[in-house]
This record gives structure tokens, sequence and C-alpha cells, in this order.
């Protein structure tokens, strides 16, 4: 699972106000080759909860990103190929993410993260 | 036996290996999926300029719509509630994200932030109760309401269904209007029992432009690009298909006149008693008879 997965992901659990940013356990991370393209991360940059992000990145164990962020960094390549590398290349392979209020575990297994909810948290 | 795999088990137990297997090794179902997910992401109608969206794939089981939402250069979030399937999809080492979810319980994504949503085959499973806790109003309600509101303003949701009936299809529109979307179905094929192919195409607040038009629809001849003629010709010759095959063997080889008149030259020589030949020898009975 890569972090702009992450980044989309909340918590579903019923009675839940705010399940946004999951927590994220760590056993396993891998990197993979992404095509980079500057277009995409352009249109994305708008939707990225960017402190989630960085966050999420850190505990990945990637420490590269500013703390914080605006529009105007987008012209600098080097930011870019940073965002690219968080955003699409980290993937977490083997852990759990974690609801930010009830502590209730989604466990992660070969990249996939298992969301289904058992029938009281509906 | 119903061949509905909808009225057999629970789609998580109902694509169990086996079934998984199936989709990766069938090239005639990996077709036609390729060809259904080519056609909803042209409904989709996503603004031609070349930028990657991300997209959401409903359903996405071993990621067969998936690779045609990557080919043409988009990110994907696919979301399946099988784990047989998507251990499939892992293997086939598909470019998007997979997640295992009950599109019922509602999707769980924070809003606003995807670009468009496809769908195969999918949404008709909701109509279903297959647990006691099951109730296809509320899951129905979840899942359109979950979607509208991950959607961005003026995106669009293709779901192409296969509605058991009438209500069905109705159940599934009603929630979809409900939940806020405009839209409604485009039929391909819709004189075509086999082609026939229904999707819902929904947007994100008011329509953007007029609904798009399903394949050929109003006398145009469902005989687009590819079809090699096979499939059209098995509908117009639906008598002959149903005749059984004995009865066509009998008409050809039938027994005439020479051949009773050989038999029974046959019959003499050997010394029995036989008619005499007359014109009314293997004369055809009258009809009525």
């Amino acid at each position: 699972m890569r972090l702009l997965t992450h980044n989309m992901l909340s918590s579903n659990i019923k009675g839940v106000t705010n399940g946004f940013p999951l927590l994220i356990e760590v056993e396993k991370v891998v990197e993979k080759q992404v095509d980079f393209n500057e277009d995409f991360l352009r249109n994305m940059f708008a939707k990225i909860e960017w402190k989630a992000l960085v966050k999420a990145s850190r505990t990945m164990g990637y420490t590269e990103l500013p703390e914080n962020s605006e529009a105007s960094m987008l012209n600098s390549d080097e930011f870019l190929r940073k965002f690219h590398h968080a955003l699409l290349e980290l993937h977490l392979e083997e852990g759990a993410l974690v609801c930010p209020e009830t502590g209730r575990k989604f466990p992660v297994n070969k990249g996939i993260p298992n969301m289904l909810l058992h029938e009281d948290e509906v | 036996m119903t061949s509905r795999p909808e009225l057999q088990a629970p789609p998580e137990i109902f694509y169990n290996d086996d079934e998984a297997r199936k989709y990766t090794s069938s090239s005639r179902i990996i077709d036609i999926q390729a060809k259904l997910s080519e056609r909803a992401v042209e409904l989709l109608a996503l603004p031609n300029d070349d930028v990657p969206r991300l997209l959401l794939d409903i359903g996405c089981g071993s990621g067969l719509s998936g690779e045609t939402l990557s080919e043409n250069g988009h990110q994907w979030i696919g979301l399946d509630i099988s784990q047989s399937m998507l251990d499939v999809a892992l293997e086939r080492e598909v470019e998007g994200d997979l997640v295992l979810g009950d599109m019922g319980q509602g999707l769980g994504l924070r809003p606003g932030v995807i670009d468009g949503a496809i769908s195969i085959s999918a949404v008709q499973w909701l109509c279903n109760a297959d647990k006691s806790s099951h109730e296809p109003r509320i899951r129905l309600k979840a899942f359109f309401g979950s979607l509208y509101r991950c959607l961005g303003r003026g995106a669009r949701a293709v779901l192409q269904v296969y509605p058991e009936n009438l209500a069905q299809r109705e159940l599934i529109l009603g929630f979809a209007m409900r939940a806020g979307f405009s839209g409604g179905i485009v039929v391909d094929f819709p004189h075509s029992t086999k082609r026939r192919k229904e999707y819902l195409v929904l947007t994100c607040g008011p329509p953007s432009s007029a609904a798009p038009r399903g394949k050929g629809e109003d006398g145009e001849s469902c005989s687009d690009e590819d079809s090699s003629g096979d499939e059209d010709n098995q509908s117009v010759c639906i008598s002959d298909r149903h005749r059984p095959r004995k009865k066509q063997r009998l008409n050809k080889k039938m027994k005439g006149r020479e051949w009773v008149l050989k038999k029974k030259e046959q019959m003499r020589r050997k010394g029995n008693a036989v008619p005499a030949d007359t014109k009314y020898t293997a004369r055809k009975r009258k009809a009525r008879f």
C-alpha cells in the first residue's frame, strides 16, 4: 500500500467522527520504482493532507519531506522528486493501520490493508 | 441450477481460489472484462489532457479492470471483498493499490479526493442479503452515500451492473439518486440478449452534459467493429437451434419408393410371399392420417 492510498483512507467505524489520519504500525517497508509524472503530482498536491503525509513518511523511515508546504514549492524539481518518492514509491508491505479514535487495528498483509469491519462496527 | 453467481453464495465465498483462478486462465473472461472496462473508462469522460487521475475501482477483483486504467495512464485504488481475487491481483502485479473491504459498509475514503470511479459487474451484489445482519437498502445507502462523498465535484462514477430484474434496477438507481447523484442508465446493445450491457453513469452535482448514448441503439445494427458474426448468427437462427437433431437427419435420408421396391425384390428372391408392386406401393400417406 502506498502513502497515496494511506492519505485517502479513513476509519469507517460507526460513531467515529474523525477517522483520519490512520496511524501506521510498520513491520516491513518496500520501495518500488514508479515512473515520475509531474502533472499527476501537481494535480494531487491540492488533495493531499500534507501533515498526514509527512507524519506517515517519517514513520516509514523517510525524513526528507519538509514540515510545511505551499503551492510555490511545486516549481522546484527537487521537491517534486521527494514528493513523488514519498507518495508513490514507499509501500507498506506488512504492518497495521490504527484508527486514531478507537485504536482498532486494520492489519496490512502483503501490502493489502484489511478494512473489513465487524458487524457491530457498521 | 441458476447461472447467476449472486444467487449461489456471498461474494467472499463464491470467489474462492478456484473461481479466482479462472480470472487468470480464461481468455474469454479476460477479454470480456477488458472490453467492459474500456467502455466504462470511455463513459467516464475524463478531460482529455493527459494528466493522470486518481480513480477508484470498486470490486476490482483480480485487477483486470485496473489494468485498463493503468494502460490509460491513471493511478487507481482497487477495493474488493474477496481475498482470493486480491491474491490473484498480487500475482498479476497490478500497478494500483489494493484494499480488502466491503462496499456495503461504506468506502472509508476522505471526502472529495477521487477523480472518478468505475465498477465492473459488482454493484448488483449489494441487492443480496447474505448474512442476517445484511439489509440491502442500508448497504446500498451506505455505498452510494460514501461514493458521493469521496468523489470530487463534477466527477463521474460508471458502474456496470447486471441487475436481475426491473425491480433491482430501480432499487439501485433509486438509491444512487437519493445519495445526490444525477445521471442514469446507459444500455449498450439493448436488442441483443447476450451483448446487452448496462452502465449506471452517475455524476456528482449537476450533469455536465447530456447523458451518453448506448451503443447499438435505435435500429443501428449490433455489429460494431468486432462482432465476428458468430453471436449475431446464433440469435437469428433460434428456430434452427431448437429443432431436434434426429428429425433433421431423418428428413434427409427418407426411404423412398426405390428403396421399398429394392427390398421387395430381395424378399422375392428369397422365396417369401410379397405383395405385387402397384401404383400404391410406398406412396405417401395423406397429412391428416
